[in-house]
């Protein structure tokens, strides 16, 4: 089971990347403003058509849309909510790939993961920024995707709920998905991930364990800043 | 079958009789003296009744169906351009003096509908796109307003000029069962397409990149939204005339009571709007009005407006209080 990437490119945002995604791993796909981390996702989750991607060998253009979206979750970068649904009607439109009414079971289950059980009645626009983050990623996992790609999941949560969402997929990883998440927040990236991918000007600048990507040496050429890690790897903290 | 549906089905049977004994002459049902009373009820009120359900429950569908679609609780739809080119069409119509034959006008009217889709999806083209599309909704209905203003200006006559300006208003008095069959399998055939679209649009409700990424397509969406809103809608134009506010406020008096998925909307939208239009079609006949009677579509948007206003300004107020949502 895989989900890859074969050089993709894109006019002035992709240059010929490739990538593998392996199941039961959290990649952490980082890297500046502009570098294309999310025009990659997006082709990941076939919504850009940038090359050839495939899921488990096959081409993702020829997987139907509806097998495709039963494969991967998407999160996109703002996540919209146009309705003042409730937080269980949120996370039940997860099941919109699959037929039928079943997956009442999966709903529960992503509900339960995201520790939403008090807030299932309430409204989306009544919801902390923290709990919407949840809401919004329970409703990916109701779908019960075997790829999680998620486009800055931690964008405007503060330190303890991104900790607590970064470990949230952790134990998506944990549990055999295969999960990618662009992030910003590089000491997220050290402590969480499982593996990162640094990108830069639209080609792949490092790739490996979080030690060996984020190498300060790395981080200078591309973030142009010159930066070093506190701590022990696990429990890293960058300084600027 | 949910509880919504079933309370408004059950108004529906209960205000039905009552709205065919209602009029300019009240028929006692246990004291059938008045003279032509079968007459009455069978060719002037049961159409008529049938008609207001007919064409209610299309623009209640339709009005849920467009707010879902543009994710916008301020759409109409009129918005599409399709009612616009429908009227354009029964003007045109009344302006060559066709329409004194009884079909000519709504067909007319239903040829401007299905000139007024074809042309949408020819603009818009297949990128699905929902600012694409709107706009050219929007340039359609005004490129039809203005015709009809220059059909207007250049009427031959000012009996045909009258004509056209009375019949843009809006109503279902003086019509017959031939109406009633041009009306009624546009409704059914729209709201069926309407509620096939139910999918994609809640999915929409999370934008189009996640909508696409859950699988719909896009482009399909947008293809039963552009027939289901043009069958209800062109044919709710080719026999009653411009009615507006039916497709706005309704799905705004339906949402709170549904989960406000757009799926759950449409049904219980067609159901409310059809008691509203019967309703209100009721009150314009017993309503006394110097040797007349109010027009359906003015008494609507009489009470649509200042309703439409209220809307906006508790949006306003929500903003910052709950988030923006009506």
């Amino acid at each position: 089971m895989t989900l890859s990437a074969h050089a993709l490119e894109l006019p002035g945002r992709l240059d010929g990347i490739s990538l593998t995604l392996r199941p039961g791993e959290l990649t952490a796909i980082v890297g500046p403003n502009g570098a294309g981390k999310s025009s990659l996702l997006a082709c990941l989750a076939g919504l850009l058509d940038g090359g050839e991607v495939r899921l488990d060998g096959i081409a993702l253009d020829d997987v139907h849309p509806h097998d495709r979206a039963q494969a991967i979750g998407f999160l996109p970068q703002t996540p919209e909510v146009a309705w003042d649904v409730t937080v269980e009607t949120l996370v039940a439109l997860g099941r919109l790939p699959w037929p039928g009414a079943l997956g009442s079971e999966a709903i529960e289950a992503a509900i339960a993961a995201m520790d939403l059980e008090h807030l299932r009645a309430r409204r989306v626009s009544r919801l902390s920024g923290g709990e919407r983050a949840r809401a919004l990623l329970a409703r990916v996992l109701a779908g019960e995707p075997r790829w999680l790609l998620a486009d800055e999941p931690l964008a405007n949560l503060d330190l303890a709920h991104a900790a607590a969402l970064m470990g949230k997929l952790r134990g998506q990883a944990k549990e055999g998905r295969g999960v990618a998440v662009v992030l910003h927040d590089l000491a997220a990236a050290m402590n969480h991930a499982d593996r990162v991918v640094v990108l830069a000007n639209g080609v792949v600048a490092a790739d490996g364990t979080p030690a060996e990507a984020l190498t300060p040496d790395l981080i200078g050429a591309v973030w142009n800043v010159s930066a070093r890690w506190l701590g022990e790897p696990g429990a890293k903290a960058l300084s600027i | 079958m949910t509880r919504l549906n079933l309370t408004l089905l059950a108004l529906i049977m209960l205000a039905a009789p009552l709205s065919l004994l209602a009029g300019q002459v009240w028929i006692d049902p246990f004291d059938p003296a008045v003279p032509n009373a079968s007459t009455i009820l069978f060719e002037l009120r049961l159409p008529r009744a049938v008609l207001a359900l007919a064409v209610g429950s299309g623009l209640g569908a339709a009005g849920a169906a467009m707010q879902g679609y543009l994710r916008n609780p301020l759409a109409d739809p009129g918005l599409f351009g399709i009612a616009p080119c429908a009227a354009l069409g029964a003007v045109l119509s009344l302006w060559t003096g066709y329409a004194a034959s009884a079909w000519t006008l709504p067909l007319f009217a239903l040829a401007g509908a299905a000139i007024g889709m074809l042309l949408l999806s020819l603009i818009a083209g297949r990128s699905g796109g929902v600012a694409t599309f709107t706009l050219a909704g929007m340039m359609l209905a005004s490129l039809a307003g203005a015709l009809m203003s220059l059909a207007i200006s250049l009427a031959p006559s000012p009996f045909a000029l009258s004509e056209i300006v009375t019949w843009l208003m809006g109503a279902i008095a003086d019509r017959s069962w031939n109406e009633a069959w041009i009306a009624v399998p546009g409704a059914l055939l729209g709201v069926a397409a309407l509620r096939l679209a139910g999918r994609g649009l809640d999915a929409l409700l999370l934008g189009d990149a996640v909508a696409r990424s859950l699988g719909i397509n896009l482009g399909r969406l947008q293809a039963l939204l552009v027939i289901g809103v043009g069958l209800t809608v062109g044919s709710g134009v080719a026999v009653a005339g411009i009615i507006g506010f039916v497709g706005l406020v309704v799905p705004h008096l339906v949402r709170p009571l549904t989960d406000r998925r757009p799926s759950s909307l449409i049904v219980p939208s067609a159901l409310a709007g059809a008691l509203l239009l019967l309703v209100a079609d009721c009150l314009c006949r017993v309503l006394p009005l110097a040797g007349s009677e109010l027009r359906l579509g003015i008494a609507l948007s009489l009470i649509g407006a200042p309703f439409f206003l209220a809307l906006l300004l508790r949006m306003r107020r929500g903003t910052s209080a709950d988030g923006g949502w009506a």
